[in-house]
Formats: structure tokens, sequence, C-alpha cells
């Protein structure tokens, strides 16, 4: 608390937004303003020094490793390197192979992932029938452990007792194929796996942004004569972008950074052809236990996201612009 | 919401579409639930059918001779228990500061949730690690509990912070003219309004926390301490070969408490991510 000028001013804002929600001028003057008083920190403490100590402070730790030659079960002390666990990385051609394989399955996730659920919420969003089923059915990926994906995928693509080489055959399309060892097939397989453990969270962020679209301005639209096309782009889609938006940056930074379902599905294999950056910094780390390595490893991943999540932000101030 | 005209053809479109999509979300948990009743020779057939000829409960009672599966459930529960009752009892007060107060510590922790879901995850267990080892930690679900409040605060705050905002001010303001102060009002005006949010929010944190694989993987080093997840993965066996049956059956447990706890909170978690997500 430096001085109480700046927490006037902080009083005077809540104040004002309070005021602004109510709508009226009643009583605001003695609201209860948090910053008035010191419980403010009181109430944020419990939450405040766990997270400074097993998130934030780990964070920089991690950050602080990348820079030295930390090994796990090593007896001599960790020294500094400076830039050398980056330097070796430029020049290590499996992680940029696993960082564009991370890459291909972040963009292949995601866009499909976008169209589908967008299609799907457009859907919920309609007065149909079964609509309720539709809605808890979608909703099961996202309840599911992740691992439990993992298998349960295992099971449809399992090349004799897997349901999806049965249709194949059924169809007399041929006899199917081993669709997760194929070198060719293991990283389409894997990104449809991804696309479908996906789908809820996306489904409902977009069901929201559309609730949330001005329905007078639909009907208006309809009324004018637009067609439904017409009416998405100039009516929907607008007030949608900025929550699209958002979703879209989010699901990419998950889907970089996602590890349990491929480590089920292929363990990265065949070859390392879908071997994401985490799953080979989770090798680096702890099967050879080169832990500044794969610190490494993750400050570069940090650096690619970082980008994304201010892709999001812009997103996100720019919906509360247009609120 | 439409109330706008739309032609029959469209109609049987959408229908149709809607078909589509519910095959496709469905179609691999049944395929799950369809192989966990198959017994072991109709598994081993090149004709496999969606109705299991001859169902048999074999693969459970195998699936728990082969694995420690209540132990590791009982672990599951414990963390997950332990993690969502901490998460949520620390996040409350946070959330409602961060709802309430337009100031810098808001704004920092606001900013923090949402950084925090960029992390790639090696880059804070690597010193999470090193750190519970010299606390020696590793391998115990105390560590892991601690590991999952932390990771599940952001989504936990994200929430809250939605349902705070969605309680009216001038409830507050109204016990602030009676004289209340602010922690009385927090406790008597506000936290009963919000206890319903809150369960929703412990509820998912513990789903999140039952699920999560990762961390327990690189945590916990024995099988008795392991959770749920991690044991699971042992049924795929060293070179991935699987007995189909008993992992199948395995896996469907496994996600039966996360099944039902949602099928409860289905409605508050979609609110939750609209007020959270969207609004804010």
């Amino acid at each position: 608390m430096r001085c109480g000028k700046r927490r006037n001013e902080v009083d005077s804002v809540s104040v004002a937004t309070a005021t602004k929600r109510s709508g009226g001028t009643a009583a605001a003057g003695k609201r209860p303003g948090p910053g008035r008083d010191h419980s403010a920190w009181f109430l944020v403490l419990p939450a405040l020094i766990p997270i400074l100590i097993l998130s934030v402070g780990p964070l920089l730790y991690g950050i602080a490793l990348a820079f030295t030659d930390a090994q796990s079960g090593r007896t001599q002390p960790t020294q500094w390197v400076g830039t050398l666990n980056f330097q070796d990385l430029l020049h290590d051609t499996l992680f940029w192979d696993s960082f564009r394989i991370g890459l291909l399955w972040a963009v292949g996730v995601t866009v499909p992932q976008f169209l589908l659920a967008l299609g799907l919420a457009l859907l919920l969003d309609q007065n149909l029938r079964f609509r309720w089923l539709a809605r808890a059915l979608a909703i099961i990926p996202w309840a599911m452990p992740e691992v439990v994906v993992g298998i349960m995928w295992r099971l449809v693509y399992n090349p004799d007792a897997g349901i999806l080489n049965e249709t194949i055959r059924d169809l007399g399309l041929g006899d199917g194929r081993d669709w997760l060892t194929g070198l060719a097939t293991a990283l389409p397989a894997v990104i449809l796996v991804g696309i479908w453990a996906g789908m809820p969270q996306t489904t409902v962020a977009l069901l929201a942004g559309l609730q949330n679209t001005p329905h007078e301005l639909h009907e208006a639209a309809a009324l004018d004569g637009a067609g439904a096309w017409r009416r998405f782009r100039t009516v929907t889609w607008p007030a949608l972008k900025p929550v699209a938006l958002a979703i879209t940056a989010l699901n990419f930074i998950w889907n970089f950074n996602s590890f349990a379902l491929v480590y089920v599905l292929t363990n990265g294999g065949p070859g390392g052809r879908t071997r994401l950056p985490m799953l080979f910094a989770y090798e680096e780390a702890f099967r050879y236990g080169q832990f500044g390595y794969a610190a490494a490893m993750g400050c570069v991943m940090v650096a690619v996201v970082s980008v994304l999540l201010a892709l999001y932000l812009v997103g996100r101030l720019k919906g509360d612009q247009d609120r | 919401m439409s109330t706008l005209r739309t032609s029959r053809a469209a109609r049987f479109g959408q229908y149709l579409a809607l078909l589509a999509y519910l095959v496709f979300l469905a179609f691999p948990f049944l395929w799950l639930i369809s192989t966990a009743f198959k017994p072991a020779p109709e598994l081993g057939s090149l004709h496999p059918t969606w109705i299991p000829k001859d169902p048999t409960l074999a693969n459970f009672r195998q699936a728990f001779d082969e694995q420690p599966l209540l132990q590791a459930a009982g672990n599951s529960l414990v963390a997950a228990l332990a993690a969502a009752l901490i998460a949520v009892v620390i996040a409350t007060p946070m959330a409602y500061v961060m709802a309430r107060h337009r100031g810098r510590l808001a704004t920092a922790a606001t900013g923090w949730v949402v950084v925090s879901q960029a992390f790639p995850f090696v880059l804070v267990i690597i010193p999470l690690f090193l750190v519970l080892k010299n606390l020696h930690l590793i391998n115990s679900l105390l560590g892991l509990v601690m590991v999952y409040v932390v990771w599940s605060l952001p989504f936990a705050l994200w929430m809250l912070t939605g349902y705070v905002r969605a309680v009216p001010a001038e409830l507050e303001e109204a016990a602030a003219v009676d004289g209340a102060g602010r922690l009385r009002t927090l406790v008597s005006v506000t936290a009963p309004l919000l206890a319903p949010g809150i369960v929703a929010t412990a509820l998912f944190a513990f789903i999140t926390a039952w699920n999560e694989f990762f961390f327990a993987l690189v945590l916990l080093k024995t099988p008795e301490k392991q959770t749920l997840p991690v044991v699971l993965t042992h049924f795929l066996g060293a070179e991935g070969v699987a007995d189909l049956g008993p992992l199948a059956a395995a896996a469907f447990l496994a996600t039966i408490p996360s099944l039902v706890i949602f099928a409860i909170i289905q409605k508050r978690i979609t609110g939750g991510m609209l007020t959270g997500a969207v609004k804010s």
C-alpha cells in the first residue's frame, strides 16, 4: 500500500463500476469497496502464497535452469553454462522435427475443431429436438480422463478388433490398416483424436458467444430478406469474433503443449512421427535426466505460445470494448 | 432460440447434421463399452460386432487382478478431494477480490490466470520435481496435492470470479449501510449466494485432478502410490501390446466418476465458462 491517494483512486474506480452495474446512484458511496482497508490482502494471501511458491517461483526457476547444465542424479554441482543449451537446441534436428510436428498437430487439431465446433454450436443454438442429447454427448469427451480417451481410440484404431477397420471391411474399402503405427497415418490419426477430445470446450465457448449475439439484429436482417449465410456473415460472426479468436488462440496453445493423449496413443511413434515437443522434453528430462536442456526446450515453447497469448489478450480486450 | 422461419429442407439438413455429430461424438465411447463386455474369443475375432454376442464381466475381474485398481482409485480419490477442497477454500476469497476490486492486485491476479494457461508443464515440473525431491515429497500424494491445488487455481479463480460478479453488488451495499464490516458482509451475504458456484467449482477441480496424468506420471514412482490414470497406462504393456478386454474395462470404470459428476454440474460448468471465459 503506497499511500492513501492511490487507494482512493482504486475506490473511485470500483465505485464507478459498481454504479454502472447497478444502473443507479443509490448507496454507491457507501459500498464496502476492497482497497479501502487491508482486508483485500488477507483475502488474497491464502491463494497468493501457494501461487508464488508453486507456480511463479518454479516458472522462474525453470527459466534459470535452462541456463545451467542441471542433470538428475549427478554428483558434481550444477553450473551456469550461459546460452549453451540454446545453442545445442539450434542444432538438434530431433527437437526441430518435434517442433514442426507440434505445430502441424496444433494447427491440424485447432482449425478443423473450430469449424466443427462452430457448426455444432450453431445447430445447438437452434430450436431442435434432441438438442439436449447432443449437448449431453458433447460433454463426454470433456469429462473423460485424457488417458481414457487415448485408450478408447486405440481400441477404435485397433487393426483387427477395432471398429474403424471393421467398418472399412464392411464397406468393402479394403482390409484397413494399422493406423497408429503407419508412418503416414499416425499423425492424422492422433490429430483426429485431438479434434474429438477438444470439441466440448470449443463448442461450449462458441455457444456462449452465440447466445450473446443480439437476436433482434438477426430478426431485422431476416425481415430485410438476408439469407442464412448473409445473416451469419453480417450479424453472427462480428459478434462472435472476439470469442472465436480467444478460444482459437487458447486451443492452439493447449494443443501445442499437450502430452497425455499422444503419450497414450503412440508414445511419439512410429519413428518420432508423432513426437510432440512435450513428449520430447519429457523424455529428455525424465528418461535421460537432462534437466537444463529440457528446461531450455520449455523456454522455446513458451516463446512460441507467448505470441499466441498476446493475440488472445488482444481478442479479450476487443471483446470488452465491444460490450 | 430461433423464431425465424426455417424451411423444411433446411430443418431436415439440420437434423441430418446433428445426427452426424451425435454419431461422431458417441461412437468411440460406445465402442469402449462394447469392448469392455466382450469375452476374449470375440476380441480376437477379425469381425468384431457392436453388441457383444456373449457379454461377460470377466474383463472387469481380470482388470482388478492384473493391476491394483482399487488402490489407485483410492489414491486418485484422496488427491482429487484434497486438491479440490483446498483450491476452493483459498480461491474463493481471492476470486472475490478479483471480481470486486479494480486495483493492481486484481489486474496482476487476472494476468496470472491468463498467462498460466500457456505454461508448458515441462518448464514447471522440472523445478517442482527438484523442490519436492528436496522436501522428500516425491512419490507422495501430499506433493501431488500441492501441485494439483496450484494447477487447478487458474480455472477455479476464473469460474468463481464469474460467480461473484453474478451476485448483485447492491446486496453488499445494503449490508454495508446496515453497518456490517467487509468480512462480515462477505461471510453472511455473499458466501451463501455463492455456495452453488463454489460447489460446482470444487467438483470441477475434483474432476480435473481425478483425470490428471502428467504430474502424476512424473511425481509418483511406485504402483502403490500411483493414481488411476497412471495405473491405466500399465495395461498398455511395454510394447503397446495390450490385453484389450481388461484395458477397456478398467478405462470404462475410471471414467464413471467424472461422467456422473459432469452430468450433475454440466449446466453450471457451461454457465461458469460463459461468465468466466467469455464475459470477463
